[in-house]
């Protein structure tokens, strides 16, 4: 769709982006720095749910417990001297393997009735968390969850723990951006355009459907397994609805099936709280005012604004002349 | 036995206020696809509307409840169409579904800061006099919140299929484009069917008030109960939102005593789940073939 | 002897009401079977019960003898099966090569292979070969979603070839398209059959078009079949004719 220019343009955007990330926190106070590293972490599991949601077409409310299952294994794996490598694949395939059964549902069910099933399983690993004491610590949570050490190097410093983060999210953008390159990626959008025709092309429909859940909740596995190192504590109440429907909005804000999308999201989502520090309990209704009056202007998202605007103005972009 | 009985008649009676919830959720799923996530915080509301009434304008407890239900029907009817629903739904699915959820989150958070983060104590039409009846001790506000709510679907049913209005409102419902060529003015339709789903929570939000007390957080779950039992029922038909509420309410009732009460809340998922997985179409719903 | 499509007694009713009532029929190897008949016949229906799009409610449907009613449409597919539909089922937002290497991906090696090969699958060659033969090279690039509707008709039917399916079922593949690129478009179609050996069945309510393409015709009405033979001697079928008036 693009041409050289706009992709060239692209990768010293990219470039210079990254270049910010990893000068801009040599300047921040610790707080900075763990603003910046939650959202590396959040930006994870938003990309994992914009591939679910955004690429594949399959409304997730669940997220959060994806990231909480992600961080559970971890908190409990590494507390009992597991090393962190081994706990993150444990989150990970956890995850992938829950995301995989929650992906039935959504091969009877679409749209809201998705969304509201999603939800209930959200709200049932919630309950699992809370009530299951022996295992998860009940509502008091696990503490004193430590931070890795790479290569003899402790990760214990704010600034190494982030650019631990800011590593592991460039790994996924990566790998991610392979899966979309490749013939899964290209099945997952027939999935989310027309699965009828898709099928009728040999498109295992099913098991692309199965996947997009699976892979999307694993990345949100991976995402709690630095959730629970960086916070240093987790409590059921960290991975309710409110976190889901957070990432929901991430990938919404950032514009659906855009893939950078969900890494702008999160800067608003981590940002805006901060923002509306000064207006104490009232934070919650005017987050949630900012999000109707987002919805009712820009449904599409900032991407999708962008993209508007891109397209009334096409002598910009190097699009081929039919 | 005796204690089954009691367990089934409170089932019934908790039964009763969410087949209200749902038969509001499936009329506005019916008249106009509206999913409303926001439903349990409509029951949640109302009942702080009418507290509001007694405590700042100083008016009786029957007197509260008329400016209360009123004031749910303008705000959770009238305004929540206006304001919310129109602008966004012509964006498809998404944009509502979130506004919605925002909706919730905005409900909750006002009444927890205007009013208070505590349970509030909330008057009950019929004090809770146990009545005997042989071995079986049943609570008259049970009784009284089941009557209330049959008397309410009742009426609505009556309004919907021997009115003019209702049944206008119901063609609007099965055939919106029909409607229009027959000059039916559907706006004013939908509108109706968002005023009945504002009375039927604020009816809900005042008889499971003085049971549960009023609290910000009650919506949590009763959202997610009304649109499980509009599901169970059968998503279509209010007849399948009423039984469906009666089924999770005695289901509800059945778990917290003989399985565990911390699950309790978990028993409307899992059913939701179930019946998605096995049986979309719900109890009463006729399985549609999928077309091309 | 087995055929390449053998359709052995099928029903589908919707609600009481009769959408194909025991229908049977044979399509040879190489064949181009057309399939006719008034609105609201059962042709598409008919379609979607041999493609396991819909489930019958009777009879059998086997491929090259194979037994594959019910079957999943994706597991169809593989089995040499291939389809377009009556409106325009392209995907918008990939461009017209994308929706060709689609349309031919999961026909080599197994997920995880696909999953870690080359991001075109194997399928460019083919794509191209497609693309020159259909005529949509300038179109290559685009979005399948901004192409005009004989374009994207064109891109429509050559995915149903991409996967080298031996047996294709296009359901209209000439509503809609612009008269003078009608009869190109035919071509191309014949010459899909002379040099791949594919077997064609289309359902089309153009007669002209159905004449100069198939060498047999079925016709459909009220679910059943009225009337098999030539293009000509159907077109004389009085019964047929009937049929059409009557509708």
């Amino acid at each position: 769709m693009n041409g050289l220019g706009a992709s060239r343009n692209r990768i010293v955007a990219m470039a210079v982006v990254a270049a910010v990330l990893i000068v801009v926190p040599l300047l921040l106070k610790p707080y900075g720095i763990y603003l910046l590293s939650m959202w590396a972490v959040l930006s994870i599991a938003a990309v994992g749910l914009n591939l679910t949601l955004g690429f594949a077409g399959q409304v997730s409310l669940a997220q959060a417990s994806f990231v909480g299952i992600g961080a559970y294994s971890v908190a409990l794996l590494t507390t009992q001297g597991w090393p962190f490598g081994l706990a993150l694949i444990v989150a990970a395939v956890l995850a992938f393997a829950v995301g995989w059964l929650l992906g039935y549902p959504a091969l009877r069910v679409q749209g809201h009735y998705l969304a509201f099933v999603t939800l209930a399983f959200g709200t049932l690993v919630f309950l699992v968390f809370r009530n299951e004491e022996w295992l998860t610590g009940g509502i008091a949570g696990i503490n004193r969850i430590p931070r890795p050490s790479l290569l003899g190097l402790s990760t214990k410093p704010p600034l190494a723990f982030y650019y631990l983060c800011l590593v592991a999210l460039a790994i996924v953008l990566v790998l991610l951006a392979a899966l979309l390159r490749s013939p899964w990626g290209r099945a997952f959008v027939a999935l989310r355009e027309n699965p009828i025709r898709a099928m009728s092309l040999g498109v295992d429909t099913r098991a692309y459907t199965l996947l997009a859940f699976a892979i999307g909740a694993g990345l949100g596995g991976v995402a709690g397994a630095f959730y629970a190192p960086l916070v240093q504590f987790v409590d059921p109440g960290s991975f309710t609805l409110l976190l889901s429907f957070n990432l929901l909005l991430m990938v919404v804000v950032g514009g659906i099936g855009f893939f950078f999308g969900p890494l702008i999201g999160a800067v608003v989502a981590v940002l805006l709280p901060e923002w509306l520090r000064f207006t104490e309990g009232l934070y919650l209704i005017l987050y949630a005012v900012l999000v109707i009056v987002l919805m009712a202007f820009c449904p599409s998202g900032l991407s999708g604004l962008v993209e508007r605007f891109r397209r009334v103005a096409p002598a910009t972009s190097g699009e081929a002349q039919p | 036995m005796a204690g089954l009985l009691q367990l089934l008649s409170s089932g019934l009676a908790t039964g009763a206020i969410y087949a209200l919830a749902a038969t509001g959720f499936t009329l506005l799923w019916q008249a106009s696809a509206t999913v409303n996530f926001a439903q349990g915080e409509f029951v949640m509301l109302p009942a702080f509307f009418v507290l509001a009434s007694m405590q700042l304008l100083g008016l009786s407890f029957g007197w509260s409840i008329v400016v209360g239900v009123a004031l749910s029907i303008v705000v959770l009817g009238l305004l929540f169409k206006r304001l919310l629903v129109d602008p966004l739904s012509r964006y498809g699915f998404m944009p509502l579904v979130i506004a919605t959820i925002a909706l919730g989150l905005f409900i909750k958070e006002a009444v927890k800061t205007s009013f208070s983060a505590e349970a509030l104590p909330f008057p009950a039409l019929v004090p809770p006099i146990p009545v005997h009846m042989g071995d079986v001790t049943l609570s008259l506000q049970d009784i009284s919140i089941f009557v209330f709510a049959v008397i309410a679907v009742a009426a609505l049913q009556l309004f919907l299929t021997r009115t003019r209005t209702g049944r206008t409102m119901q063609a609007t419902a099965q055939n919106r484009a029909l409607a229009v060529i027959l000059g039916v003015p559907v706006s004013r339709m939908i509108l109706y069917t968002f005023l009945l789903n504002a009375a039927l929570v604020s009816l809900a939000s005042i008889l499971v008030s003085p049971i549960y007390l009023a609290k910000f957080s009650n919506g949590e779950s009763l959202g997610l109960i009304a649109f499980t039992a509009a599901i169970v029922g059968g998503f279509n038909q209010v007849r399948g939102a009423i039984l469906g509420g009666f089924v999770v309410g005695i289901a509800d009732n059945l778990t917290a005593a003989y399985i565990s009460t911390e699950y309790r809340s978990a028993l409307p998922l899992v059913l939701l789940i179930a019946i998605i997985l096995f049986r979309p179409q719900g109890l009463l719903g006729r399985s549609e073939e999928r077309t091309v | 002897m087995t055929h390449r499509l053998e359709v052995e007694g099928l029903s589908k009713h919707f609600g009481g009401i009769p959408a194909v009532d025991d229908v049977s029929f044979q399509v040879e190897d190489g064949e181009i079977l057309g399939v006719i008949g008034p609105n609201g016949s059962g042709k598409s229906t008919l379609f979607n019960c041999i493609l396991g799009q819909i489930k019958p409610d009777a009879g059998r449907v086997r491929v090259d003898g194979y037994d594959t009613t019910g079957m999943r449409p994706c597991d169809l597919n593989h089995r040499g099966v291939s389809r377009t539909f009556q409106l325009l089922q392209v995907f918008p937002e990939l461009t017209v090569r994308d929706n060709l290497v689609l349309a031919g991906q999961e026909h080599r090696g197994t997920m995880l292979s696909r999953l870690f090969g080359a991001p075109d699958a194997g399928q460019t060659e083919r794509a191209e070969q497609m693309i020159e033969f259909f005529r949509l090279e300038r179109l290559a690039n685009m979005r399948a979603g901004s192409l005009s509707y004989g374009q994207q008709k064109l891109l429509d039917a050559a995915m149903a070839f991409m996967s080298g399916a031996r047996l294709i079922l296009l359901d209209e593949p000439a509503g809609g398209v612009n008269p003078t690129m009608l009869d190109g478009f035919r071509e191309r179609l014949s010459e899909m059959n002379r040099t791949l050996g594919a077997t064609f069945v289309v359902i089309e309510h153009n007669m002209e078009f159905v004449s100069a393409l198939c060498s047999r015709v079925i016709v459909l009405a009220e679910g059943r079949i009225l009337a098999e033979g030539t293009p000509d001697a159907v077109r004389a079928d009085r019964r047929v004719i009937e049929a059409y008036l009557g509708d």
